[in-house]
């Protein structure tokens, strides 16, 4: 692996590496989640580190950050053998990590956030004025714009990840994890955030990328490393490599990364939705009056920047919420409060709904995979035994089936949810959903934390759903996602649709201006 | 991080746990000057050494099922059930009531009655907590201690203004008839050849053990039962999967006030036979660490409800027979509470490190 790693770009053989990870394991129980892991990072690069969910990533930087302790292995930064037990050793270290969920809090200013955890002294204002000179120098050194005294709430999410790098940079890190730092981020600012990643390697930081996401990797990194089942697969130059070599580095095996569909033959109207508003529990509006049809056989697209409305579109028509206005499904007015609101309603009508978040809502962890199966469905005459008991060998019976037809591993109707990866539980959520042979499917963010061998599937199966007659509305923020599944597209922003567009003749630069608010109406929302 | 094997989890960690509130408990005895070896003994002699003994140990068990139960089924609905004190005296008012108002025949249709009569009223007094926790987000753990208190108040204005009879000094009710005293274990074809000697144990303790039987198939095998599970684990699921929050919150804790106000058939009916103040000496309480300490399981609330059982009957004997003051029973079931309730994940951190350091020395053999 040393001799290896000297090919990546190291300009003086003198200059050791920012990083460099010796024979890394770790195991959780029977589970190996690092196996003799080997990476060097040279300084001053950006370095990408790919793999499926469960593949390791998290693990090894977690040692790395000092989470966890390894079980073997040794860590060397800039050459120096570096124990790490605590995440105050790797801060001391120079290693900086920006989470995937901001560690934030949200009513504390910018220049509050950045010192908390760093004060100097028993008085506040010392360091606070202190904080404050060095985030100037910091915003003209990497171009990181924050205004210190606004409120992180009051922050856009792209915002709140630049003070996330901030903190990292005031604590003078050398280098700079980022777990999956783009999740949360549109085209625009996902674009910026790689920007500022060059200025900072430009200044001769090092940065690591974790990512799933291939073109990220390839847009941004000078080195990748593909990690798959806990070993580290391979390490390559990025301008050696194409998106189709990683893949099938992480999957193992060949992965068509493009959704292989037929055009669309939309049959009757379906679901149609009329002027429909929501107001959250504190009074303000979400939706404001949204209007669309979806056919039988075609798959309506939702795009969109995550907390413009999606999510409660989804709900007010899984019957998750209240809403004013009218549906209706097959040409039957569906009620939006009160009684026949509620999902059970739904689901009678006919309608199946993979939420966006499948451990708060499509799950309940705790439960086992046959339990979940029931999960809305728990009403339904196959699975009772009498008027009062369920019949839990039915279900079981049932959810095996469904398991081995979607793949899920392992097979275990009895394991609960908790112990399947995110690919895994998904499967189960939409073999639930899917497999009720619903008229209209809501599905919402359907690859959401799932690898790239589940991805695959899963889009196959929004697919078939869709050739078999059906109609469905997809949520995803992943603007590939719902260019490649979509025969139509609804851009949503600040709760209303901004337009409704062909994926065959848009592309993500006017999606993306959508998103953002901006068509040729309105111009003045950009954020 | 290394998970405990589930024999481990469930056998194990209870176990320890006592243990270590076993060695609390003697060093405390060891300051205040007496033998915990001696004291130890006397426990279990007193307790499970005779029938007479099992007698009483298993006339605590069996109030302390009832509301382990009930607030096991609170607990699967996420909803902490502090009112089981308040229900079960709701739930002894409810036995009184029935039992005076009939001249009764038998004491099989008694009970039957009875126990409609206690699970009523007990249900009646989670209804009003559970309405508010549903309907108006009044959390329940306030308003159901609340209501131990406005029970407790309750009962005193009955007995005293209502229910004495005429002529009698202590705030009691009159005598139930004949035909609604229950027969204890040693009245029990069977049951006397062991239970030589009147005992408190009537049986109630059977109906306690049916009930077990019976919580746990509503919780595992029923759909109302899949609903309060799902519920109780997330309630945002809940309303994704379309389960009526209001609805499975009230009925759960009607079911689970149902459950502590039956307790009331096993003191109230089976062994005082008229209605006391403060008849359910706090049972209700013991019901929330007899079903911490079950893992709010049917089953384990039995078992936990058999150890303090045994700690309430033997702590008795202590006062009876030792210099030890009685008091210390309720440092003894402090410590089990505090251990098995509580302190509950040190003791399995403990563990797991344990198993931990056994599992690495066996790779290490077999590497």
């Amino acid at each position: 692996m040393a001799a290896a790693a000297d090919t990546l770009g190291r300009q003086e053989t003198a200059a050791p590496f920012a990083i460099e990870l010796k024979g890394i394991s770790k195991a959780f129980g029977p589970v190996q989640a690092n196996k003799d892991i080997n990476i060097a990072v040279p300084k001053g690069t950006i370095h990408g580190i790919i793999g499926e969910n469960g593949a390791g990533k998290s693990t090894l930087m977690s040692i790395l950050y000092g989470f966890y302790k390894a079980d073997s292995g040794q860590i060397f930064i800039s050459g120096n053998l570096t124990p790490i037990p605590d995440s105050q050793s790797a801060i001391r270290a120079g290693i900086g990590m920006v989470f995937q969920h901001f560690k934030l809090v949200q009513n504390f200013t910018v220049l509050e956030n950045i010192v908390l955890g760093a004060e100097d002294g028993a008085l506040l204002n010392t360091s606070l004025g202190k904080a404050r000179r060095v985030l100037k120098e910091l915003a003209q050194e990497y171009g990181l714009d924050v205004d210190p005294d606004t409120l992180v709430e009051d922050l856009s999410v792209g915002h709140q990840q630049r003070v996330e790098i901030l903190k990292a940079l005031y604590r003078q890190a050398d280098i700079l994890i980022l777990d999956e730092p783009t999740g949360v981020l549109t085209p625009d600012e996902a674009d910026h955030l790689f920007r500022i990643l060059k200025g900072l390697k430009d200044q001769g930081k090092t940065v690591i990328l974790i990512t799933h996401k291939l073109r990220e990797i390839m847009e941004a990194t000078d080195n990748v490393s593909v990690m798959r089942r806990g070993t580290m697969v391979a390490t390559v130059k990025t301008a050696e490599t194409s998106p189709e070599q990683l893949a099938e580095l992480m999957v193992g095996r060949k992965v068509l990364l493009e959704v292989e569909k037929t055009p669309a033959v939309p049959g009757k109207v379906v679901l149609s939705v009329e002027n429909l508003h929501v107001r959250d529990e504190h009074g303000v509006e979400r939706l404001k009056g949204i209007s669309l049809e979806i056919r039988a056989g075609e798959i309506l697209g939702i795009a969109g920047v995550a907390g413009n409305g999606q999510s409660d579109l989804l709900a007010a028509l899984g019957g998750m919420t209240n809403a004013s206005g009218k549906i209706t499904l097959n040409g039957v007015d569906l009620p939006l409060s009160g009684a026949g609101s509620d999902g059970q309603s739904r689901r009678e009508a006919g309608i199946a709904h993979v939420p966006e978040d499948r451990h708060h809502h499509g799950l309940i962890l705790d439960f086992t995979a046959w339990e979940n199966v029931a999960f809305g469905y728990h009403n339904d005459p196959k699975y009772q035994k009498s008027a009062l008991f369920m019949d839990n060998d039915a279900l079981r019976a049932d959810t095996e089936k469904k398991m081995t037809a979607y793949d899920v591993r392992p097979p275990i109707p009895t394991l609960e949810a908790k112990n399947f990866s995110g690919g895994n539980q998904q499967k189960i959520v939409v073999a639930r959903e899917v497999e009720q042979n619903p008229d209209l499917l809501l599905i919402g963010q359907p690859t959401r934390g799932v690898d790239i061998g589940a991805i695959e599937f899963i889009h196959k199966q929004i697919v078939a759903l869709r050739d078999a007659g059906k109609a469905i509305l997809l949520v995803s923020v992943e603007l590939d996602e719902i260019m490649s599944l979509s025969d139509r597209i609804a851009v949503m922003f600040d709760g209303q649709i901004m337009g409704m567009r062909d994926p065959e003749t848009t592309d993500e630069r006017e999606l993306g201006m959508l998103m953002a608010g901006m068509n040729g109406k309105n111009t003045g929302e950009a954020a | 991080m290394d998970r405990l094997p589930r024999w481990a989890d469930l056998t194990l960690v209870p176990l320890v746990s006592l243990l270590f509130a076993a060695v609390i408990s003697a060093l405390v005895l060891l300051v205040i000057g007496q033998s915990p070896v001696e004291a130890f003994k006397v426990m279990v002699d007193g307790a499970l050494g005779s029938p007479y003994g099992w007698g009483y140990t298993l006339y605590y068990a069996t109030s302390f099922i009832f509301t382990g139960l009930a607030v096991t089924v609170a607990f699967h609905a996420g909803l902490f059930n502090i009112g089981g004190e308040g229900q079960a005296q709701l739930g002894g008012l409810g036995v009184a009531l029935v039992c005076l108002s009939l001249p009764w025949p038998h004491w099989t249709v008694a009970l039957i009655a009875a126990t409609a009569g206690a699970a009523l009223f007990g249900a009646a007094w989670a209804a009003i907590p559970a309405y508010l926790q549903a309907k108006r987000g009044s959390h329940i753990v306030i308003t159901t201690i609340m209501f131990n208190y406005i029970a407790a108040a309750l009962l005193v204005y009955m007995l005293v203004d209502v229910l004495k009879p005429v002529g009698q000094a202590d705030p009691a009710s009159a005598r139930f008839p004949v035909g609604a005293q229950l027969p204890a274990l040693n009245d029990i074809p069977g049951f006397n050849l062991i239970f030589e000697r009147p005992v408190p144990a009537n049986v109630t303790l059977l109906i306690a053990l049916a009930m077990a039987v019976v919580v746990w198939a509503l919780l595992w095998r029923t759909r109302l039962g899949y609903q309060i599970r799902a519920f109780g684990k997330s309630e945002a699921a809940a309303k994704y999967a379309g389960i009526n929050p209001v609805r499975i919150t009230i009925i759960a804790m009607l079911i689970s006030g149902g459950l502590a106000g039956m307790m009331s058939i096993n003191n109230v009916m089976g062994e005082a036979e008229r209605l006391l103040q403060n008849s359910s000496e706090g049972a209700g309480f013991i019901g929330i660490a007899v079903a911490l300490m079950g893992r709010n399981h049917p089953f384990g609330v039995v078992l936990a409800a058999l150890l303090f059982g045994f700690l309430y009957q033997g702590g008795a004997e202590l006062g009876l027979w030792t210099s030890i003051p009685i008091e210390m029973r309720i440092v003894v079931q402090g410590l089990v509470i505090l251990f098995t309730g509580a302190l509950d994940m040190m003791v399995r951190m403990i563990l797991e490190r344990a198993f931990g350091l056994v599992r690495s020395a066996k790779a290490m053999r077999a590497a």
